[in-house]
Protein backbone atom coordinates (compact mmCIF):
# COMPACT_ATOMS: atom_id res chain seq x y z
CA UNK A 1 0.00 0.00 0.00
CA UNK A 2 2.62 2.46 1.05
CA UNK A 3 4.90 1.54 -2.28
CA UNK A 4 1.71 2.21 -4.42
CA UNK A 5 1.46 5.56 -2.82
CA UNK A 6 5.02 6.48 -3.17
CA UNK A 7 5.25 5.34 -6.80
CA UNK A 8 2.38 7.27 -7.52
CA UNK A 9 3.84 10.32 -6.06
CA UNK A 10 7.50 10.09 -7.90
CA UNK A 11 5.85 9.23 -11.09
CA UNK A 12 3.85 12.04 -10.42
CA UNK A 13 6.40 14.57 -9.24
CA UNK A 14 9.08 13.31 -12.33
CA UNK A 15 6.28 13.73 -14.95
CA UNK A 16 5.33 17.48 -13.79
CA UNK A 17 8.94 18.30 -13.54
CA UNK A 18 10.14 16.82 -16.86
CA UNK A 19 7.16 19.25 -18.21
CA UNK A 20 8.73 22.27 -16.51
CA UNK A 21 12.33 21.47 -18.03
CA UNK A 22 11.24 21.77 -21.50
CA UNK A 23 8.64 24.79 -20.95
CA UNK A 24 10.33 26.91 -18.35
CA UNK A 25 11.13 30.12 -19.63
CA UNK A 26 14.28 30.36 -17.72
CA UNK A 27 17.15 27.94 -18.49
CA UNK A 28 17.87 28.08 -14.90
CA UNK A 29 14.92 26.53 -13.60
CA UNK A 30 14.74 23.94 -16.36
CA UNK A 31 18.13 22.43 -14.71
CA UNK A 32 16.33 22.96 -11.46
CA UNK A 33 12.99 21.02 -13.24
CA UNK A 34 15.66 18.67 -14.67
CA UNK A 35 17.12 18.12 -10.91
CA UNK A 36 14.37 17.42 -9.40
CA UNK A 37 13.16 15.06 -12.25
CA UNK A 38 16.24 12.58 -11.47
CA UNK A 39 15.76 12.93 -7.55
CA UNK A 40 12.24 10.98 -8.36
CA UNK A 41 13.69 8.58 -10.75
CA UNK A 42 16.10 7.70 -8.03
CA UNK A 43 12.85 7.20 -5.75
CA UNK A 44 11.06 5.27 -8.97
CA UNK A 45 14.34 3.03 -9.12
CA UNK A 46 14.33 2.56 -5.14
CA UNK A 47 11.07 1.27 -5.31
CA UNK A 48 12.34 -1.30 -7.95
CA UNK A 49 14.97 -2.60 -5.29
CA UNK A 50 17.88 -1.34 -7.15
CA UNK A 51 19.55 0.88 -4.56
CA UNK A 52 22.77 1.15 -5.77
CA UNK A 53 21.43 2.84 -9.53
CA UNK A 54 19.14 4.66 -7.82
CA UNK A 55 22.44 6.56 -5.73
CA UNK A 56 24.31 6.33 -8.79
CA UNK A 57 21.80 8.53 -10.24
CA UNK A 58 21.58 11.26 -8.02
CA UNK A 59 25.73 11.28 -7.70
CA UNK A 60 26.24 11.19 -12.01
CA UNK A 61 22.89 13.21 -12.63
CA UNK A 62 22.70 15.64 -9.85
CA UNK A 63 26.42 16.12 -9.09
CA UNK A 64 27.87 15.94 -12.01
CA UNK A 65 25.88 16.26 -15.13
CA UNK A 66 23.10 18.87 -13.81
CA UNK A 67 25.75 21.25 -12.38
CA UNK A 68 27.86 20.77 -15.24
CA UNK A 69 24.55 22.13 -17.24
CA UNK A 70 23.93 25.04 -14.25
CA UNK A 71 28.03 26.09 -15.13
CA UNK A 72 27.27 26.69 -18.99
CA UNK A 73 23.54 28.21 -18.55
CA UNK A 74 25.30 30.56 -16.02
CA UNK A 75 28.47 30.80 -17.80
CA UNK A 76 27.22 31.83 -21.52
CA UNK A 77 25.93 35.10 -21.85
CA UNK A 78 23.14 33.93 -24.05
CA UNK A 79 20.42 35.72 -25.02
CA UNK A 80 17.53 33.03 -24.67
CA UNK A 81 14.21 35.20 -25.29
CA UNK A 82 15.44 35.35 -28.65
CA UNK A 83 15.99 31.57 -28.73
CA UNK A 84 12.29 31.08 -27.88
CA UNK A 85 11.22 33.07 -30.98
CA UNK A 86 9.37 30.31 -32.98
CA UNK A 87 8.54 27.85 -30.61
CA UNK A 88 4.58 28.74 -31.07
CA UNK A 89 5.53 27.53 -35.19
CA UNK A 90 7.14 24.08 -33.81
CA UNK A 91 4.84 23.04 -31.12
CA UNK A 92 2.26 21.27 -33.33
CA UNK A 93 4.22 18.87 -35.52
CA UNK A 94 6.08 18.20 -32.28
CA UNK A 95 2.97 17.45 -30.48
CA UNK A 96 1.75 15.29 -33.75
CA UNK A 97 5.33 13.29 -33.51
CA UNK A 98 4.94 12.69 -29.92
CA UNK A 99 1.55 11.49 -29.65
CA UNK A 100 2.03 9.03 -32.39
CA UNK A 101 5.25 7.90 -30.49
CA UNK A 102 3.13 7.39 -27.70
CA UNK A 103 0.22 5.80 -29.67
CA UNK A 104 3.03 3.03 -30.58
CA UNK A 105 4.32 2.47 -27.64
CA UNK A 106 0.92 2.17 -25.92
CA UNK A 107 -0.10 -0.45 -28.70
CA UNK A 108 2.85 -2.14 -27.78
CA UNK A 109 2.18 -1.94 -24.07
CA UNK A 110 -1.30 -3.22 -24.34
CA UNK A 111 -0.47 -6.13 -27.06
CA UNK A 112 2.73 -7.37 -25.00
CA UNK A 113 3.07 -9.86 -22.88
CA UNK A 114 6.02 -11.37 -21.00
CA UNK A 115 6.45 -15.21 -22.39
CA UNK A 116 6.01 -17.80 -19.70
CA UNK A 117 10.05 -19.42 -20.61
CA UNK A 118 11.39 -16.12 -20.84
CA UNK A 119 10.34 -16.54 -16.56
CA UNK A 120 11.60 -19.70 -16.48
CA UNK A 121 15.03 -18.79 -17.73
CA UNK A 122 15.94 -15.67 -16.09
CA UNK A 123 17.56 -16.98 -13.48
CA UNK A 124 16.39 -17.09 -9.35
CA UNK A 125 16.15 -13.45 -7.66
CA UNK A 126 19.48 -12.75 -5.70
CA UNK A 127 19.13 -14.34 -2.34
CA UNK A 128 18.02 -12.13 0.60
CA UNK A 129 21.70 -11.99 2.25
CA UNK A 130 23.50 -10.58 -0.68
CA UNK A 131 22.03 -6.73 -1.61
CA UNK A 132 21.25 -4.99 -4.65
CA UNK A 133 25.16 -3.44 -4.75
CA UNK A 134 26.55 -6.45 -4.18
CA UNK A 135 24.91 -8.97 -6.45
CA UNK A 136 25.51 -6.31 -8.60
CA UNK A 137 29.09 -5.81 -8.54
CA UNK A 138 29.57 -10.03 -8.55
CA UNK A 139 27.93 -9.65 -11.96
CA UNK A 140 29.67 -6.53 -13.20
CA UNK A 141 33.53 -7.69 -11.90
CA UNK A 142 33.00 -11.16 -13.58
CA UNK A 143 31.08 -11.80 -16.45
CA UNK A 144 30.96 -8.16 -17.70
CA UNK A 145 33.95 -7.04 -16.32
CA UNK A 146 35.10 -5.99 -20.86
CA UNK A 147 31.99 -4.40 -20.93
CA UNK A 148 33.07 -2.26 -17.18
CA UNK A 149 36.48 -2.02 -19.07
CA UNK A 150 34.83 -0.33 -22.20
CA UNK A 151 32.70 2.46 -19.73
CA UNK A 152 35.63 3.22 -18.43
CA UNK A 153 37.31 4.07 -21.96
CA UNK A 154 34.42 5.85 -22.85
CA UNK A 155 34.98 8.27 -19.66
CA UNK A 156 38.40 8.70 -20.67
CA UNK A 157 37.61 9.46 -24.09
CA UNK A 158 35.12 12.12 -22.94
CA UNK A 159 37.16 13.75 -20.41
CA UNK A 160 40.30 14.20 -22.92
CA UNK A 161 37.91 15.13 -25.73
CA UNK A 162 36.17 18.01 -23.56
CA UNK A 163 39.88 19.07 -22.16
CA UNK A 164 40.82 19.52 -25.71
CA UNK A 165 37.52 21.37 -26.86
CA UNK A 166 37.84 24.01 -24.07
CA UNK A 167 41.86 24.27 -23.67
CA UNK A 168 43.19 27.42 -25.06
CA UNK A 169 46.24 29.01 -24.52
CA UNK A 170 46.22 32.94 -24.31
CA UNK A 171 48.92 34.86 -25.77
CA UNK A 172 49.63 37.63 -22.90
CA UNK A 173 49.40 35.13 -20.09
CA UNK A 174 52.58 33.66 -18.39
CA UNK A 175 52.98 30.07 -18.23
CA UNK A 176 55.39 27.77 -17.17
CA UNK A 177 58.40 26.21 -19.48
CA UNK A 178 60.21 23.87 -17.70
CA UNK A 179 62.78 23.63 -20.90
CA UNK A 180 63.80 26.71 -20.13
CA UNK A 181 63.82 26.37 -16.38
CA UNK A 182 66.10 23.68 -16.84
CA UNK A 183 68.66 25.18 -19.08
CA UNK A 184 69.35 28.43 -17.25
CA UNK A 185 72.61 28.88 -16.14
CA UNK A 186 74.23 30.94 -13.52
CA UNK A 187 76.78 32.68 -16.24
CA UNK A 188 73.13 34.15 -18.24
CA UNK A 189 71.15 34.53 -15.29
CA UNK A 190 73.07 36.49 -12.42
CA UNK A 191 75.08 39.91 -13.36
CA UNK A 192 77.35 41.50 -10.88
CA UNK A 193 77.50 44.87 -10.59
CA UNK A 194 80.07 48.04 -9.32
CA UNK A 195 77.39 50.13 -7.01
CA UNK A 196 78.49 52.97 -5.95
CA UNK A 197 76.99 54.55 -1.94
CA UNK A 198 74.60 56.79 -1.98
CA UNK A 199 73.37 55.78 -5.60
CA UNK A 200 70.81 53.36 -6.90
CA UNK A 201 70.92 51.19 -9.90
CA UNK B 1 -3.78 -2.14 -5.84
CA UNK B 2 -0.15 -3.71 -7.09
CA UNK B 3 2.16 -1.61 -9.22
CA UNK B 4 3.45 -3.44 -12.10
CA UNK B 5 5.36 -3.41 -15.04
CA UNK B 6 2.99 -1.58 -16.96
CA UNK B 7 3.04 1.18 -14.44
CA UNK B 8 6.46 1.67 -14.65
CA UNK B 9 6.52 1.22 -18.69
CA UNK B 10 3.56 3.97 -18.76
CA UNK B 11 5.81 6.41 -16.64
CA UNK B 12 8.98 5.56 -19.06
CA UNK B 13 6.87 5.82 -22.18
CA UNK B 14 5.63 9.03 -20.63
CA UNK B 15 8.95 10.46 -19.94
CA UNK B 16 10.13 9.31 -23.38
CA UNK B 17 6.91 11.07 -25.21
CA UNK B 18 7.85 14.97 -23.31
CA UNK B 19 11.68 14.46 -24.37
CA UNK B 20 10.63 14.34 -28.00
CA UNK B 21 8.71 16.84 -27.32
CA UNK B 22 11.12 19.22 -25.56
CA UNK B 23 13.24 18.33 -28.58
CA UNK B 24 10.83 20.07 -31.03
CA UNK B 25 9.39 22.55 -28.76
CA UNK B 26 12.82 24.39 -28.28
CA UNK B 27 14.25 23.93 -31.64
CA UNK B 28 17.12 26.66 -31.26
CA UNK B 29 17.73 26.55 -27.70
CA UNK B 30 20.78 23.66 -27.79
CA UNK B 31 20.76 23.36 -23.96
CA UNK B 32 17.42 22.70 -23.36
CA UNK B 33 18.01 19.75 -26.41
CA UNK B 34 20.73 18.27 -24.51
CA UNK B 35 18.16 18.35 -21.31
CA UNK B 36 15.46 16.43 -23.44
CA UNK B 37 18.01 14.02 -24.48
CA UNK B 38 19.15 13.47 -20.98
CA UNK B 39 15.14 12.93 -20.10
CA UNK B 40 15.23 10.16 -23.10
CA UNK B 41 18.08 8.53 -21.81
CA UNK B 42 16.10 8.19 -18.11
CA UNK B 43 13.14 6.87 -19.56
CA UNK B 44 15.10 4.05 -20.91
CA UNK B 45 16.74 3.50 -17.89
CA UNK B 46 13.64 3.35 -15.81
CA UNK B 47 12.33 0.56 -18.73
CA UNK B 48 15.57 -1.09 -18.38
CA UNK B 49 15.65 -1.11 -14.49
CA UNK B 50 11.92 -2.20 -14.43
CA UNK B 51 12.30 -5.48 -16.69
CA UNK B 52 15.39 -6.26 -14.85
CA UNK B 53 13.25 -6.25 -11.37
CA UNK B 54 10.55 -8.16 -12.82
CA UNK B 55 12.20 -10.75 -14.88
CA UNK B 56 14.57 -11.12 -12.02
CA UNK B 57 17.97 -10.70 -14.17
CA UNK B 58 20.37 -8.57 -13.23
CA UNK B 59 21.49 -8.20 -16.38
CA UNK B 60 19.33 -4.94 -16.61
CA UNK B 61 21.32 -3.27 -14.08
CA UNK B 62 24.39 -3.80 -15.50
CA UNK B 63 23.54 -2.33 -18.97
CA UNK B 64 21.23 0.85 -17.17
CA UNK B 65 24.78 1.62 -16.15
CA UNK B 66 26.52 1.72 -19.33
CA UNK B 67 23.61 3.63 -20.44
CA UNK B 68 24.12 5.81 -17.56
CA UNK B 69 28.16 6.31 -18.25
CA UNK B 70 27.16 7.24 -21.99
CA UNK B 71 25.03 9.81 -20.79
CA UNK B 72 27.39 11.66 -19.15
CA UNK B 73 29.96 11.29 -21.75
CA UNK B 74 27.93 12.88 -24.00
CA UNK B 75 26.64 15.88 -22.22
CA UNK B 76 30.77 17.06 -21.65
CA UNK B 77 31.39 16.48 -24.97
CA UNK B 78 28.09 17.85 -25.93
CA UNK B 79 29.09 21.09 -23.57
CA UNK B 80 32.21 21.36 -24.06
CA UNK B 81 31.85 21.81 -27.99
CA UNK B 82 28.68 24.74 -26.70
CA UNK B 83 31.05 26.27 -25.10
CA UNK B 84 33.84 26.52 -27.90
CA UNK B 85 30.86 27.20 -30.30
CA UNK B 86 29.70 30.07 -28.39
CA UNK B 87 33.48 31.53 -28.15
CA UNK B 88 33.82 31.79 -31.97
CA UNK B 89 30.20 32.94 -32.67
CA UNK B 90 28.99 34.55 -29.60
CA UNK B 91 25.31 32.83 -29.53
CA UNK B 92 23.90 29.00 -29.68
CA UNK B 93 21.12 29.25 -31.89
CA UNK B 94 21.56 26.06 -33.63
CA UNK B 95 20.08 27.40 -37.20
CA UNK B 96 23.41 28.60 -38.43
CA UNK B 97 25.27 25.86 -36.94
CA UNK B 98 25.68 24.34 -40.56
CA UNK B 99 28.32 26.87 -41.08
CA UNK B 100 30.69 24.31 -39.78
CA UNK B 101 30.34 21.51 -43.07
CA UNK B 102 33.50 21.89 -44.31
Amino acid sequence: MIATIFFYLFATVALAAAVMVITARNPVHSVLFLILTFFNAAGLFLLLGAEFLAMMLVVVYVGAVAVLFLFVVMMLDVDFVELRQGMLKYWPVGAVIGLIILAELALALITWQISPQAMMTAPAAAVGAVTNTEALGLLLYTKYFYFFQAAGLVLLTAMIGAIVLTLRHKAHVKRQVVADQVARKAATSVEIRNVEPGQGL
Amino acid sequence: MIIGLPHFLTVAAILFMIGVFGIFLNRKNVIIIMMSIELILLSVNINLVAFSHFLGDLVGQVFALLVLTVAAGEAAIGLAILVTYFRNRNTIAVDDINIMKG
